[in-house]
């Protein structure tokens, strides 16, 4: 194996370890917006389908690439807009009930 | 200097994903984590910007394509719709992880080294099971087809056989390096991904949504390995790893294991439960207002039937109408009621219900021997009293909300079927049991006419 192989090996474990860590404990109130801000971050594809769509030639390419940045670019700002959107409901709440 | 940026986007996420964690800064989080995305992204343009003959053109289309769509669909969908919103965004980005990688073999897989051909299948299964898992998850959700389970010819066998076939590629595609082999592979992941979802019922809908949320953050890490990017593999295991945390959690509030709730086809029809014939409390929309309008303790207990009437509004301006005759309004949330985890705090926060009103599962059940009425509103499974009681029932074991302890209970429902799980509910056969037959929605507005009128 490559040493930047490996390397990657060594930083998926321990970002999994942080993930785990970081949101072990989350109110049930914010499970959906968690969800999908983590949904959002989950388009970070969207670094690899820019890198691969704009370096490959051919014409699969060009089909494909088109596909994995639009798919990508609409998890990433779709996921973003819609938490947004959510959160923004629960702050509102101007001396509403006690 | 280029890895250095892309540290600073897994930071920004990761601090991005500790402020969702809590209500005060999970605006602010969710910001954070798109501050580190457009930073990810400009990096990564910068990056490819002095290389020879860069196809700017399909990199633009594509972004602004996706753009355009993924913000008319987060600002335009109702937020009844979510669940699917959320099943949908996640297959997007399932299936752009698969097409990252299944852009590598098109170039060409016979130079790659075996490590790399590994990666290369995985993202190509994680991706596409992802892919076609969400866009069923969203059919299912939208009411496009069934969101009945729907059983396999051979049942869980039929996938046990899938899933071999699959592995038994993916090794032939590492070892032979063979352009087909991974196509085969693609293919047979779209139909695991379909066959995989298709036969669990609505009610496990948040174990599967969360899930394929953990999926889709699983088959970004892969792409990473494959183009040797570590944002990827950082931001794809952070989310991997929160979506399993979730699903865990939705899996332990059914008191099921993952997977049963993945391969038993839940409530499939085949329980052939006996409906009883006892007599039930029918009751008028002025019987409900006259018995919350003496009431000093109100607990509301949303299900999905709620969203599916969409009357979260309406249930919000009962309780206030009721707020204003001095009785105290609670509502008791069942961890796994409706589509999603946390559907009913979304929906009932965007009726403006302040959340400190919300009580989870350990917070309520004390109050309901306290509590005058317990109003139903579209939920059945979660207050199944034989969920607790009775050991032969087929979700025994299983947490519930223990409304049956209230003094009165009102059960707004559209008509006495068994819910999702297809079993019935002794709760509803009771004495101190009010049955108001009627949608959701037109039900509260009834009732609170009545109210009006007293």
């Amino acid at each position: 194996m490559s040493d930047l192989f490996i390397q990657g090996i060594v930083v998926f474990v321990l970002a999994a370890f942080v993930g785990f860590e970081v949101i072990s404990k989350v109110p049930p109130t914010l499970h959906t917006p968690l969800m999908s801000g983590a949904n959002a971050i989950s388009g970070i594809t969207i670094v690899g389908a820019v890198t691969a769509a704009a370096l490959d030639k051919g014409n699969a390419a060009v089909v494909l690439g088109f596909l994995a940045v639009a798919f990508a670019t609409i998890n990433v700002v779709g996921g973003f807009l819609v938490t947004d959107r959510m959160l923004e409901m629960f702050k509102k709440k101007p001396g509403g009930g006690k | 200097m280029i890895t250095l940026l892309y540290l600073l986007a897994a930071v920004l996420f990761i601090l991005g994903l500790r402020g969702l964690g809590s209500p005060r800064t999970a605006r602010r989080g969710n910001q954070l984590a798109a501050v580190g995305m457009f930073v990810a992204v400009i990096v990564t343009v910068a990056d490819i910007y002095d290389e020879p003959r860069v196809a700017w053109g399909v990199v633009i289309a594509g972004l602004v394509v996706g753009g355009a769509a993924g913000a008319w669909l987060a600002l335009k969908v109702q937020m009844t719709a979510m669940p699917q919103l959320v099943a949908a965004f996640n297959g997007f980005g399932g299936g752009a992880s698969a097409l990252v990688a299944a852009m590598e073999v098109v170039r060409d897989p016979s130079i790659f080294t075996t490590e790399i051909a590994v990666v290369v299948v995985l993202s190509l299964l994680v991706g596409t099971i992802t892919f076609s898992g969400s866009f069923v998850a969203y059919a299912k959700l939208q009411g496009l087809i069934s969101g009945r389970p729907v059983a396999l010819p051979g049942g869980p066998w039929f996938n046990a056989a899938v899933g071999a076939a699959t592995v038994a590629v993916g090794v032939w595609a590492v070892v032979s390096g063979d352009a087909l082999a991974y196509w085969v592979l693609t293919a047979l992941a779209f139909v695991l991904g379909v066959t995989g979802v298709i036969p669990i019922g609505g009610a496990d809908m948040p174990v599967v949504i969360s899930l394929l949320n953990s999926l889709s953050g699983v088959a970004a890490a892969m792409a990473g390995f494959v183009i040797g990017n570590q944002a990827l593999i950082i931001g794809g295991a952070l989310v991997g790893a929160a979506g399993l945390i979730l699903t865990v959690q939705m899996s332990e509030a059914m008191n099921r294991s993952l997977a049963n709730v993945l391969f038993s086809g839940f409530g499939g029809g085949t329980s052939g439960t006996e409906m009883s014939e006892q007599p039930v409390n029918r009751a008028t929309p002025e019987d409900v207002a006259i018995s919350l309008a003496y009431a000093e303790r109100v607990m509301v207990v949303p299900g999905y039937g709620l969203a599916v009437a969409q009357a979260q509004h309406a249930v919000r301006d009962l309780a206030n109408a009721l707020e204003e005759r001095g009785v105290t309004v609670e509502y008791a949330i069942h961890p796994v009621a409706g589509r999603m985890p946390g559907h009913m705090n979304v929906l009932l926060a965007e009726a403006d219900v302040p959340y400190d009103q919300l009580l989870d599962l350990d917070h309520a059940n004390p109050r309901f021997p306290m509590t005058d009425v317990a109003l139903v509103v579209g939920a059945n499974d979660v207050v199944n009293p034989s969920a607790r009681d009775d050991p032969n029932s087929p979700i025994y074991g299983m947490p519930i909300l223990e409304v049956d302890k209230a003094r009165t209970v009102v059960v707004i429902k559209r008509s006495l079927s068994p819910g999702f799980a297809g079993i019935d509910n002794p709760l509803f056969y009771l004495d101190k049991t009010m049955m108001l037959f009627s949608d959701a929605k037109a039900g509260l507005e009834n009732i609170l006419a009545a109210l009006e009128a007293l």
